[in-house]
């Protein structure tokens, strides 16, 4: 069992990872939480087992959601939030209602009833090793999520794009009068944090499977690995994550009862004496 | 006539219902440095903000070359080409030396050769060369300043506007400092230095322009401000009518 649970935990992790990296790059950016970033999650998860129904390759499939989503991204943050001119109150609230009509518009489309996400060919199986047997498709999602965390964090702190996402997290009035497009700059996290949101609902299909109020279970997790490993921070997001889900699994295991004191305790202590997370820096 | 390097024309500027400026008027000549002089609080910070699109006048103009810039974002005025090295400095602390530089660099319109690049900027400022991939925010005051100049130069600025280059520098790097901006000078580029202490820029400035509570109470040469011997240290903050005394 404990070996399960360590799976289990690990998985969580890479699929928290894909969800919190983008919440705390747009936090970072825009300084306002995406309380839309749950319901990305979801939304991905099920456009992604549509396309899959239509005939799609898981994998097709996954790339495809994540484009979507992309696109989703950048017409909320153009179209809805743009218009309130870095009103970050009147944003949340936005971030919010949308949650609300996303969740009732899948409630419409895909039914209250749990969808199940078939896991994808050729990885449906164990793999043994030191008489462990390793699910290969976990396996999957932990080194899928390695190399995403690897190659946004390349972008992120070796292209000349990155370094003005950084510039406009650390000055972004600044940023803007050496001439960055901050604004431009949103829409990209946006679409970015959208597309890893949505990816990591597919990718999460086959192993929790997709269901109404999947969103509000995520948005929440996401949360506290940002607060946990601080924003602002690639690195706090990872560690963050494996954190969360580490507790989250053995949590609901050994103290089913405290499950949610188990998430959250860990988050106060650290924020007690580190107010700015695991790794964040304070500004 | 040819039109003025930087033009503010009657320009009121509020912080909510506070009033900053109040129809503040100067020009700056191509080619020419005018000192931004006045005591705490007077205004110096709101008008290079406003005239770097941070801050929308309510009333009044603010022109570069004869051409309006002051509805316009803080990104289209940088490309209309105006470059500030701001009060405190404000690298951006986590990103290195060279991206500092990166970020604030573009193609130029036409095909002319810029005559900044990462290059040039570094031959400017060796000391920066010799830290390209340190992070901004582990400088210290004097080579972020540097790195503050150099951020503003790269974007091959018309008028460059530095406020309080000074400030928070041992005099020996102030030194440094103003031969950078004397060269600048002499290469002809059209300067607005803010200070509060009048001695650091009447030497380098062609014009004076003094705000006392955010409105001009002088506006010379700094020629006729010595010929007409006008007192400009009684607009100044306690430290500097002492500087003046002394
Ligand atoms: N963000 C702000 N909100 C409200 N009032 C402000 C703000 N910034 C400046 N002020 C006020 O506007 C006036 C002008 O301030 P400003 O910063 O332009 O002065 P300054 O001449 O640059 O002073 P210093 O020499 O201290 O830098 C002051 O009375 C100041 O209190
Ligand atoms: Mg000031």
């Amino acid at each position: 069992m404990w070996f399960i649970l360590t799976i289990n935990s690990v998985t969580l992790g890479g699929l928290l990872f894909l969800l919190s990296a983008g919440f705390s790059l747009i936090f970072g950016l825009m300084r306002i939480p995406n309380l839309t970033h749950g319901s990305f999650f979801m939304l991905g998860g099920y456009l992604g087992v549509t396309l899959i129904r239509f005939g799609l390759n898981f994998w097709i499939a996954a790339i495809l959601t994540a484009l979507i989503m992309a696109a989703i991204g950048v017409t909320v943050e153009r179209l809805l939030l743009r218009p309130l001119g870095g009103n970050a109150m009147q944003q949340v609230l936005l971030t919010l209602g949308l949650s609300f009509i996303i969740a009732d518009l899948s409630l419409m489309i895909w039914t209250g009833d749990p969808v199940r996400v078939p896991t994808p060919p050729g990885l449906e199986g164990t793999a043994s090793l030191f008489a462990l047997q390793f699910p290969l498709y976990r396996l999957a999602v932990v080194g899928i999520a390695v190399i995403i965390a690897v190659g946004l964090w390349l972008m992120i702190e070796r292209t000349r794009l990155g370094a003005m996402i950084r510039a406009g997290v650390d000055d972004a009035p600044m940023a803007r009068v050496v001439g960055i497009r901050v604004s431009a700059l949103f829409s990209v996290v946006f679409a970015l944090g959208a597309a890893l949101a949505g990816f990591a609902g597919l990718m999460a299909g086959p192993y929790l499977s997709i269901y109404p109020g999947l969103d509000s279970e995520m948005l929440p997790l996401a949360l506290i690995v940002v607060i946990l490993g601080g924003t602002n921070s690639l690195l706090g997001a990872l560690v963050g994550s494996f954190i969360i889900g580490f507790l989250f699994n053995f949590g609901q295991v050994l103290f089913p009862n405290l499950a949610y004191v188990i998430l959250f305790l860990p988050m106060l202590v650290i924020l007690m004496f580190r107010p700015q997370g695991l790794f964040g820096r304070l500004t | 006539m040819p039109a003025d390097a930087l033009r503010f024309s009657g320009v009121d500027v509020y912080y909510g219902e506070s009033h900053a400026l109040h129809g503040v008027s100067f020009s700056v000549g191509e080619g020419r440095v005018l000192g931004l002089l006045g005591r705490n609080g007077a205004g110096k910070t709101t008008c290079m903000n406003t005239t770097v699109g941070l801050l929308q006048p309510r009333r009044g103009d603010i022109a570069l070359f004869g051409e309006s810039i002051s509805r316009l974002g803080p990104e289209a005025i940088s490309r209309k080409g105006i470059g500030l090295v701001p009060q405190g400095r404000r690298v951006f602390k986590r990103l290195t030396v060279r991206e500092n530089l990166v970020v604030a660099s573009r193609r130029l319109p036409g095909r002319q050769a810029p005559k900044w690049t990462l290059d040039t900027v570094l031959d400017e400022f060796p000391r920066l060369r010799e830290r390209t991939s340190h992070y901004a925010g582990n400088l210290s005051g004097g080579e972020q300043q540097m790195l503050a100049i150099g951020r503003a130069l790269i974007s091959n600025p018309r008028v460059l506007l530095m406020d309080e280059p000074s400030e928070g520098l041992a005099p020996q790097i102030v030194a440094g400092v103003f031969a950078t901006i004397a060269k600048l000078k002499s290469q002809g580029l059209s300067i607005v230095l803010v200070e509060q202490n009048p001695k650091l820029v009447i030497d380098i400035a062609d014009d004076i322009v003094v705000l006392n509570s955010g409105s001009v109470v002088i506006a010379e040469t700094t020629r006729s401000i010595h010929e007409k011997n006008i007192d400009v240290s009684r607009y100044l903050g306690v430290v500097s009518a002492e500087d003046a005394v002394s």
